[in-house]
């Protein structure tokens, strides 16, 4: 029993452990803490954190920077909105809206979306299904880098007009309502729905970390770094790129399925603005603040961001798009890893470095402090400046 | 027969503003590799420089010369927006060189920048900017010497803008006091830009009517288009570009001096889309967001063109631009009525604007599983690009 204690408190076990304790018990006491408003707020924003994952195993892994991660978290959405609207019917009767396009039937492709099983499966393997089909066209073809990127922008806005134009098969523009649909019995959007719903997120995001951190490490990813690095180099090994690509494209939309259909719950709606164009955009900005390439920035940095959005924008809305794009200025410019590649990389040191402590030396702090040997550096220093401001100004 | 001359034509105005707007794109992104998310911004500005051409001859110059004022427009977009894409070049693309990917995002940041630019500008804003601007580039020059070796060197420069950001939005916030200092000058309403009269009407051609301002339009893009490809062709620096496009290592070894060839190239690009804005203004109003209409079809052009060739933009363009015009207006159902029927419902379901954009890209992925180089791909040895 003392060996079970205190191998527990043993400084390795709780530094592994005390990450996980922290979100234990800020799972369980926010929701007592924060106001309904503020939880629900925090619970959508840790649902854009599954969203990110997947973009960050895209691109941040493997090198694929997709523009068109909305289409996917928009088709998981839409899939739990048509159970809700469906579910909360009584038999034989249609969703409201339909009546006033004058659609007498449920449209075929409604059909099945009335039963709870296939629809929690629906929210993730459509998804997959079709970035699996889009991707498979795509790499097939070797088309990559920034024609990737332009292709998946175009995809998206095709889906977009789509659902936009086509009031009679989803409602359009107006999108479909979840908010006074009924889960269980339970009204959605009353407190005590957005509670649970909060506990299933962080489950979730939990969940999609550990699916990803698997997928991450071994093989499989190795795969995906070499990709990144190296396509040709890794193909004329003899391995299938296309396979790796078009697997790892099809598990991030079912993630970003999985976010879609946690946000729509949570936000009381989905309409096609899931799929415009700057909010798939700003995903990929998530990821690269707080760091592409590992997986907890990618969670961090969709909380940050979308909390600092949303404060901002309740504040001072007209700053909130210098900011953004000060941002993705900042990033791609100062900090190619983002704030935890930063930060694990001995940033937070080297910056007080520069301003409070002392430096480092490195060779003997006796030879550093003799004065023969300052006296050198002083005239070697001057000597520097000079042939450096010839060049006018520092870097 | 004369509807379908009517279609063609109009599809063919349709066609070459996308063949202006994508022009530059395709010409930047064969260079540089670099695609320029920011480019339907730069229309906008050339819109908003249209807009400020406009009312500084309604207000200033005599009436008899307010017909003339879009051709003085012209040259002006270009160097607006020409100049805007210059700087754009050397301070942020200059430091991404070599990944695209980042460029995307960094010029994507810089269009969200300008959007919001355009609605909150105010003269108290402007000034406010304006100290930031010159606070940042000039502190770290001021400085002593004896700076320039600290440790803390490196956050000089940051620092720096922090500081005079700081000071801007003090400067900004206290001029905004003042009523007549706080009006924003474009606000984020769409501004109408009224055309003058010689190109309010309208031509006919036996029974094809042709306004104006669509032929005015076709008229413009294939003088851009002469001039650039007699640029590219003919000039020593569209040699020079040709040959960094071709091959950069070489070209630089051949003492092309690359750097001056990127920054040239940006600005042509640019002010082309400056052109391009000018154009917009005559189809009707526009707003701040006016980039985002504009901007994935001319992505779109660039990957159905190819790079490196100028026929291959030409002829996407127009391709996309007609198609997209002839399936949108439903115009092809009255120009065929014998369609089959099976054809007719499908052509029919797609006869919104917005739904003839979804047919056209889906047929373009579908070209792209044949050609997946684009009309003119690059010919060469090269494993991978």
């Amino acid at each position: 029993m003392a060996d079970f204690a205190s191998s527990l408190f043993s400084s390795r076990n709780l530094r592994r452990s005390l990450p996980w304790l922290v979100i234990v018990v800020a799972a369980l006491v926010l929701p007592a803490v924060l106001p309904p408003f503020r939880l629900n707020l925090l619970g959508r924003f840790l649902s854009l954190g599954i969203v990110a994952l997947g973009v960050d195993l895209i691109w941040g892994y493997t090198g694929m920077l997709s523009l068109g991660q909305g289409i996917f978290f928009a088709l998981g959405g839409y899939a739990l909105g048509m159970y809700l609207q469906l579910d909360s019917l009584e038999p034989g009767q249609l969703p409201e809206f339909f009546g006033l396009y004058g659609v007498k039937g449920l449209p075929a492709f409604w059909q099945p979306f009335s039963s709870p099983v296939f629809t929690l499966f629906a929210v993730w393997v459509i998804p997959a299904l079709v970035a699996g089909l889009l991707g498979y066209l795509v790499f097939r073809n070797r088309i990559k880098g920034v024609y990737f990127s332009i292709l998946t922008q175009a995809a998206l806005l095709v889906f977009f007009n789509f659902f936009n134009g086509q009031q009679k098969l989803i409602n359009g523009t107006n999108g479909l309502k979840t908010d006074t649909a009924h889960i269980f019995g339970i009204l959605v959007g009353s407190d005590g729905m957005q509670r649970n719903l909060f506990w299933v997120t962080v489950v979730l995001v939990i969940g999609a970390w550990f699916l990803c951190r698997w997928l991450t490490t071994g093989r499989f990813g190795d795969a995906l770094v070499a990709i990144r690095d190296d396509e040709p180099r890794l193909r004329f090994t003899g391995y299938n790129p296309t396979a790796y690509k078009t697997l790892v494209f099809a598990v991030a939309g079912a993630l970003a399925g999985v976010s879609g259909a946690l946000y729509t719950v949570q936000s009381g709606i989905v309409s096609p603005q899931f799929m415009a164009v700057p909010f798939s955009i700003e995903m990929v900005i998530w990821v690269a603040v707080g760091g592409r390439g590992t997986l907890i920035g990618a969670i961090l940095g969709a909380v940050l961001i979308n909390y600092a959005k949303s404060l901002i924008s309740e504040q001072l809305p007209e700053t909130w798009l210098f900011i953004q794009g000060g941002l993705f200025l900042l990033v791609v410019t100062a900090l190619p890893d983002g704030l935890v590649g930063w930060w694990r990389q001995g940033g937070p040191g080297r910056l007080l470095a520069m301003v409070v402590l002392p430096q480092r030396s490195l060779t003997y702090p006796a030879l550093d402090l003799d004065p023969e040997v300052q006296a050198e550096h002083s005239q070697f220093d001057t000597q520097g400046s000079e042939s450096q401001g010839s060049k006018g100004g520092p870097r | 027969m004369d509807l379908l001359y009517e279609t063609l034509f109009n599809g063919l105005a349709i066609g070459s503003v996308l063949v202006l707007a994508a022009l530059g794109l395709a010409v930047v992104f064969g260079l540089m590799g670099v695609i320029n998310m920011a480019h339907g911004e730069l229309m906008m500005l050339g819109a908003y420089t249209t807009f400020v051409v406009q009312n500084i001859f309604k207000a200033v110059v005599p009436e008899a010369l307010f017909p003339i004022y879009i051709l003085v427009a012209i040259p002006l977009a270009f160097v607006v927006s020409g100049l805007v894409g210059l700087l754009l070049e050397k301070t942020v693309i200059r430091r991404l060189y070599g990944r695209p990917l980042e460029t995307l995002l960094a010029t994507w940041g810089v269009s969200l920048i300008l959007q919001q630019f355009v609605r909150s500008v105010s003269s108290a804003f402007a000034l406010g900017l304006l100290v930031t601007v010159v606070g940042g580039l000039l502190i770290p020059r001021l400085t002593p010497k004896a700076w320039w070796h600290q440790r803390w060197t490196p956050l000089l420069g940051s620092g720096s803008w922090i500081g005079s950001g700081l000071v801007g939005i003090v400067v900004a916030s206290v001029l905004g006091q003042q009523r007549v200092l706080d009006q924003p000058w474009f606000s984020a309403r769409n501004i109408d830009v009224t055309a003058p009269t010689w190109l309010r009407g309208s031509i006919d051609v036996g029974a094809v009517n042709m306004p104006t301002a669509r032929l005015f339009i076709i008229a413009l893009t294939a003088i851009a288009l002469i001039g650039v490809t007699w640029f590219l062709q003919k000039s020593v620096w569209g040699i020079r570009i040709r040959a960094v496009t071709q091959n950069r290592s070489m070209s630089s070894c051949l003492g092309i001096p690359t750097e001056k060839v990127d920054a040239l190239t940006f600005l042509i690009g640019s002010g082309l889309a400056g052109v391009a804005g000018v154009a917009v203004t005559l189809l009707g109003s526009v707003g701040p967001n006016l980039g985002g209409n504009y901007i994935v079809d001319c992505f779109m052009v660039v990957v159905l063109g190819g790079v490196g060739k100028l026929a291959g933009t030409v002829l996407a363009a127009l391709g996309i631009g007609v198609l997209s015009y002839l399936i949108g207006s439903g115009s092809l159902l009255l120009v065929w009525p014998a369609m089959p029927a099976g054809l007719n419902e499908l052509i029919t379901f797609f006869a919104t604007t917005s739904m003839a954009k979804v047919l056209v890209f889906a047929l373009i992925v579908v070209f792209l599983q044949v050609r997946p180089a684009g009309l003119f791909p690059q010919k060469g040895r090269m494993v991978e690009a």
